[in-house]
Formats: C-alpha cells, sequence, structure tokens
C-alpha cells in the first residue's frame, strides 16, 4: 500500500507518457527520427522545396537591403535625428530573444528533470543558434559606420584607446558573443551521441565519413557517458544564468539610459520573461511544423503542446503584470514625462499597435485555460503565431514610443517606415527560415538519446 | 590486444541485471556500450573519477580573473580618464564581461576535457570492425568482459551469459 493511500489522500494521477505507443522501442524512436534523412523516398518533399524557394527569396531580398544599407547609410530606414534606433534595433532584440529560449528551455529543463524535453530540446537550440546569428546581424548594420564594428573589441591600436568598459553596448556585445560560442557547444555536445547513430546507421560511405568525422569516433561506453552527462549538465548550469544575463543586458541598452519608459529597474527581468515567451511561442510554431512535416506524431505528442501552451499562458500573465507595473509605477512616480509617455501609448500615434500588442500578448493567450485549446495543434500554433507577432509590436513600440515622446516637447517626431524597414525585416524571417529548413535536411532534428533514454524509462515504470 | 567478450542484450534491465551478477561472479568487466547513459554502470565498471568540472572551474575562473584584469588596465592604468570624478575602477560595470567570458571559457575546458576523458577523436576503434557492434549506438547494450584464457573457464562465461540473457555473445581480440 503506497503512503497516499495510507494517509487516505487521493491517488497521485496516472504519470503522463511523452510518446505514442508507435515510438515506445528503442528502434522504433531510431527509425522515425532518421527516416528524413535516410529514407528520403518517404517524402515528397514538395513542401520542403517551397518553403527552400519562399525562404530563398526572401534571403535574397534581406542580402540586396543590407547591401542597400551599408551602401548608402542608415538613412534608408525609417530613422531620423529623433528616433535614432528604428526596426533594426527592435528587430534584434526580437530576434534575441527567440535565440534565447532554445538554451533556456533547453537547460532550464533539464535542471528541472523534465523529460519531455528530450524531443524538444534539438531543435529548440538550432533555432537558437540560428536567430542569435541573425540578431547579431543587427547591431553592425544599424551602426552608422559598420566598418569599424571592431572598435568594440580591446586591441592595441594606433589610437590608443580602449572600449568603454561602462557601456552598455560592449556589455552586449560581450554577451552576445559569449553566448554564441556559448550555445553552439552545447548544442553539439548534446548531438555528438547523436551523430554516432546516424554514423553507425548510414547506408553509403559518404554519410558514415561525414556523420562519423562529426561524432569524433563516439562510442557510447559507460566512460564516454559519465562525461558527457558530467559536462552536459554543467553546460546547463552555466548556460542558464548565462542565458539570463545576456537578455538582461539587452533590457540594460535601454534601462542604462535617462529615458522616459527606459529607465526602469524592471526592464532586466522583463526582458528575460518576453525572450522566454517570445521563444516558447517559436518553438511551439517549428515543433508544429517538424512534426506535420516528419511525421513525428509518435515523439511530438499533444502531451507537448498542452505543457508548453500552460508555460506560455504563465508568461503571458507575467508580461502582463509586467506592462502593468510599468504604468503604475509611471503613475504613482509622479513624474511628468513619465506619465504623459504612458498616455502617449495609450493613446498617441502608435496606440493602434500598442493595443493590438495587448490584444497579441495579454488577451488571447488567455485561450490556454481552456482544455480544448491546448490540445489542438492548430489552435496552439495559431496562438503561437500571435504571440510572435505581438512580441514583435513590443520590441517596436519599447523603441518608437520613448524615442517619438521625449522629454523635450519641440524634439517629438513619429517614425514611418520605409521600404527598407520591411525588406530587413522580413529579409531576416527568410534567412531563419531557410537555415532551418537545410538543418533539419542535415542533423536528426530530435535527441534521439535523450529519446531512446526516456522510452526506456517510461517502459520500466 | 586484449581478449575479450561481448555479451548484447536487448533490454536495459536485464543488461544492469546481468552486468551486476558478473561483477558479482568475478568476472572483469573491462566496458560497457549503451546506446543512453545506463545509471549504476560507471560504478560497476570502476571508472576513475571524472575532472570535467575542475577543468570548467579552472577554466572559467582563469578567464573570468584576465579580462577583469584588461579592463582594469586599460581603465585605471593605460587610459584613466576622469569623468565627473567617478571612480576609474567601477567595478559593478565591469562584472558583466568576466562573467560572460568566464563561462565561455568554462564550456570551451569542459569540452576539451572531454576529448581527453573519453579519447576522442578516435574516429577508429578496433571494436568498430566487430558484426553488430552498430547496434550499441541504437538499440543494443553490450557489455565488454575479459575473456577467460581457458577453454573450461570460457564455457562457463558463456553460459553464464546466456542465462543471464544475453541475445548474442561474441569472442574478439581488440
Amino acid at each position: 500500500m503506497t503512503i497516499a493511500a495510507i494517509r487516505n489522500e487521493p491517488m497521485p494521477p496516472e504519470p503522463v507518457r511523452w510518446t505514442l505507443p508507435q515510438a515506445r522501442t528503442l528502434d522504433a524512436v531510431n527509425t522515425i527520427v532518421t527516416a528524413p534523412l535516410y529514407e528520403r523516398g518517404l517524402w515528397s518533399w514538395r513542401a520542403w522545396w517551397i518553403g527552400v524557394a519562399v525562404s530563398g527569396a526572401m534571403t535574397a531580398a534581406f542580402v540586396v537591403g543590407v547591401t542597400v544599407v551599408l551602401m548608402r547609410g542608415i538613412g534608408v530606414w525609417g530613422v531620423n535625428t529623433t528616433v535614432v534606433w528604428g526596426t533594426a534595433i527592435a528587430d534584434y532584440v526580437w530576434w534575441i530573444g527567440i535565440g534565447n529560449a532554445g538554451t533556456l528551455i533547453s537547460a532550464m529543463l533539464l535542471l528541472m528533470r523534465q523529460q519531455w524535453r528530450a524531443s524538444t530540446n534539438r531543435f529548440a537550440e538550432a533555432m537558437t543558434l540560428f536567430a542569435a546569428a541573425i540578431a547579431g546581424i543587427f547591431p553592425i548594420i544599424h551602426l552608422g559606420r559598420p566598418m569599424y564594428f571592431y572598435w568594440l573589441t580591446p586591441y592595441p591600436n594606433t589610437m590608443t584607446v580602449w572600449p568603454q568598459w561602462r557601456s552598455a553596448l560592449i556589455w552586449d556585445f560581450w554577451a552576445i558573443l559569449s553566448y554564441i560560442l556559448f550555445s553552439i557547444i552545447f548544442w553539439y555536445v548534446g548531438l555528438i551521441p547523436d551523430l554516432a547513430t546516424m554514423r553507425d546507421r548510414a547506408r553509403g560511405k559518404f554519410a558514415a565519413t561525414v556523420y562519423g568525422a562529426f561524432a569524433l569516433g563516439w562510442r557510447g561506453s559507460a566512460r564516454h557517458w559519465r562525461a558527457y552527462e558530467t559536462l552536459h549538465l554543467a553546460l546547463a548550469c552555466l548556460g542558464v544564468p548565462l542565458v539570463v544575463s545576456l537578455h538582461s543586458v539587452v533590457g540594460m541598452d535601454f534601462a542604462a539610459s535617462l529615458m522616459p519608459g527606459w529607465q526602469e529597474t524592471i526592464f532586466p527581468p522583463y526582458f528575460v520573461v518576453g525572450a522566454m515567451y517570445s521563444g516558447f511561442a517559436m518553438v511551439v510554431c517549428l515543433a508544429a511544423l517538424v512534426r506535420w512535416g516528419f511525421r513525428m506524431e509518435g515523439l511530438i505528442t499533444l502531451a507537448h503542446f498542452d505543457v508548453m501552451a500552460k508555460i506560455m499562458l504563465m508568461a503571458s500573465i507575467v508580461m502582463g503584470l509586467s506592462y502593468a507595473t510599468e504604468w503604475f509605477n509611471a503613475w504613482y512616480g509622479g513624474d511628468h514625462a513619465e506619465r504623459s509617455l504612458v498616455a502617449f501609448e495609450f493613446t498617441g500615434t502608435y496606440a493602434p499597435l500598442f493595443w493590438a500588442l495587448i490584444l497579441c500578448n495579454v488577451v488571447i493567450p488567455q485561450a490556454f485555460w481552456f482544455g480544448a485549446v491546448r490540445h489542438s495543434v492548430v489552435a496552439v500554433f495559431v496562438v503561437a503565431v500571435v504571440i510572435n507577432i505581438g512580441m514583435w509590436f513590443e520590441r517596436i513600440l519599447i523603441v518608437w514610443n520613448t524615442l517619438s515622446h521625449d522629454y523635450a516637447v519641440s524634439m517629438w517626431r513619429i517614425f514611418l517606415p520605409t521600404v527598407w524597414d520591411w525588406v530587413t525585416t522580413f529579409g531576416s524571417l527568410g534567412l531563419f527560415a531557410l537555415m532551418y529548413l537545410v538543418f533539419v535536411r542535415l542533423v536528426p532534428v530530435v535527441s534521439m538519446h535523450e529519446v531512446r533514454k526516456l522510452v526506456d524509462e517510461e517502459g520500466a515504470s | 590486444m586484449t581478449a575479450l567478450l561481448l555479451a548484447e542484450f536487448a533490454d536495459s534491465t536485464r543488461f544492469v541485471e546481468a552486468a551486476r551478477r558478473a561483477r558479482g561472479a568475478h568476472y572483469r568487466l573491462v566496458d560497457a556500450f549503451t546506446p543512453f547513459p545506463v545509471e549504476g554502470m560507471h560504478e560497476l565498471l570502476d571508472e576513475r573519477k571524472s575532472h570535467i568540472r575542475v577543468a570548467m572551474f579552472i577554466g572559467g575562473i582563469a578567464m573570468a580573473a584576465a579580462a577583469y584584469g584588461l579592463e582594469y588596465y586599460s581603465a585605471v592604468i593605460d587610459y584613466p580618464y576622469n569623468s565627473g570624478g567617478r571612480p576609474l575602477d567601477a567595478w559593478p560595470a565591469f562584472m558583466l564581461v568576466p562573467f560572460a567570458t568566464g563561462i565561455l571559457v568554462a564550456a570551451i575546458a569542459g569540452f576539451a576535457a572531454l576529448l581527453v576523458e573519453c579519447g576522442l577523436p578516435r574516429l577508429h576503434y578496433a571494436l568498430f570492425a566487430v558484426e553488430g557492434f552498430e547496434r550499441a549506438s541504437q538499440d543494443r547494450f553490450i557489455l565488454a568482459v575479459e575473456r577467460p584464457a581457458e577453454d573450461d573457464e570460457l564455457r562457463r562465461a558463456l553460459d553464464f551469459f546466456r542465462g543471464a540473457g544475453a541475445t548474442a555473445l561474441r569472442e574478439v581480440d581488440a
């Protein structure tokens, strides 16, 4: 008799299973995950080719947009002498937010022993790499003189000057650089055992050689696994504070200024939650697409969407509270510029976008209170897309509202996006999609060894 | 050259049980190859302690110290700049760079330590040539024990592992 039964407490519910019956043997896991790479005949790949064509065209547009910006200067965007930051900075914050989430999700869930992460962490981490890489492009092209971006690094130079270590922008440079490189290591370490599986399942010499080389000769011996688990856990422990610090620093890019609506102590945690929120939404979108495209219903189940929807619901409430805290502080602080800014947010030129933001980030996600919504992949996907749009509105409005409505009334001016704003924004989406489409053809999208462990443990329990 | 006996199992429970019994029966366990980390195997094999975390700690602290040293040198010694009497060594503002780069170098050190401890990269390994070994990275659990030299003992060992549920037994020299 269990303790719960003795105490006459209700028995705990049956544990949730994170796999469907068709994926509950080790070989089934391997077959399902490696099929897109080794059984290519099972797919028509039409959707994939359409995706490549569309995202390739968008990437080409992005390249053109970046070239134009580099050749003619940032004046081709809608930035002006008042709103000196524009879509480039908003895009940067949006992308780095998404880039945060992969490692945050993967590492945090690992530390919290959330076994369901097994089938999502690989593509979430890949998302991180691509999004963070794209994020890194924007601040550089937004520099007035991007050819001097390397002045951010400390090196002995003929000017005999050093970077200003007290500047949030310098912190940003180091945080992003460290984070991208760290994420590559974290991702690659988790990938090594799966590359060995790919090597051992290869049918041709070419695949065996390439995967074998990247697998470094992994053979899954007890010593290997011991070292792997030690390192992976230690990296997760370091990854969480690194991610939190990274997006806190992004928040401080704003908060370390003296501008109304930016100089707020809530910014670092508020940015971290926002990053987790938009990142989770992006992971859900990718999970739905991977599941549909590669028939991974057995590994990415409705239970996964349910639990991810619950996390997004939680994050949406925290975001709502953060917005409300900003408004309250502006009112309670009594500072005229702050109050005036909030009034401008609510009723000013950008008010329609602001209310769309509230709708997308706070109101619509409340649908996740209902089980029927959480158990519908289409519904979760749609809400996740809405959240991503809402988070972009948030990023752009953080930039526009404060800069358009500064202390000096004579300086007030509106940002009007130009075609190049849209080209660089949507083009970056195309670049992300293109990198992702290539990724799914080269690397197993689900971490096989972790799912094998999960299947084994579920089988034993 | 080590004479090995490879006992292959199809599920982890039998595999762990067999390894435990084999150890009790004084077979010398050489290694175990599994498709995912099996709890307890490491202890059964008497492996050395891992130094990965020590390497990460040293690497991280060293990098953080170096980063802070650079900030201090540049802002206090090489290019002191008095801005409204603010302290030259603004340590709270200087913390982020040592923190971020320290974590990065800790990760790099950890990865390097992983390679050293695992003896990787080593693209060729004698057991890779053994038939069926490729399934150790997929769905089979393989226990490698020292092969008894005497025919009698070898026969007993084969019986022992067959009785423990091994699905295949192979005598190899690695």
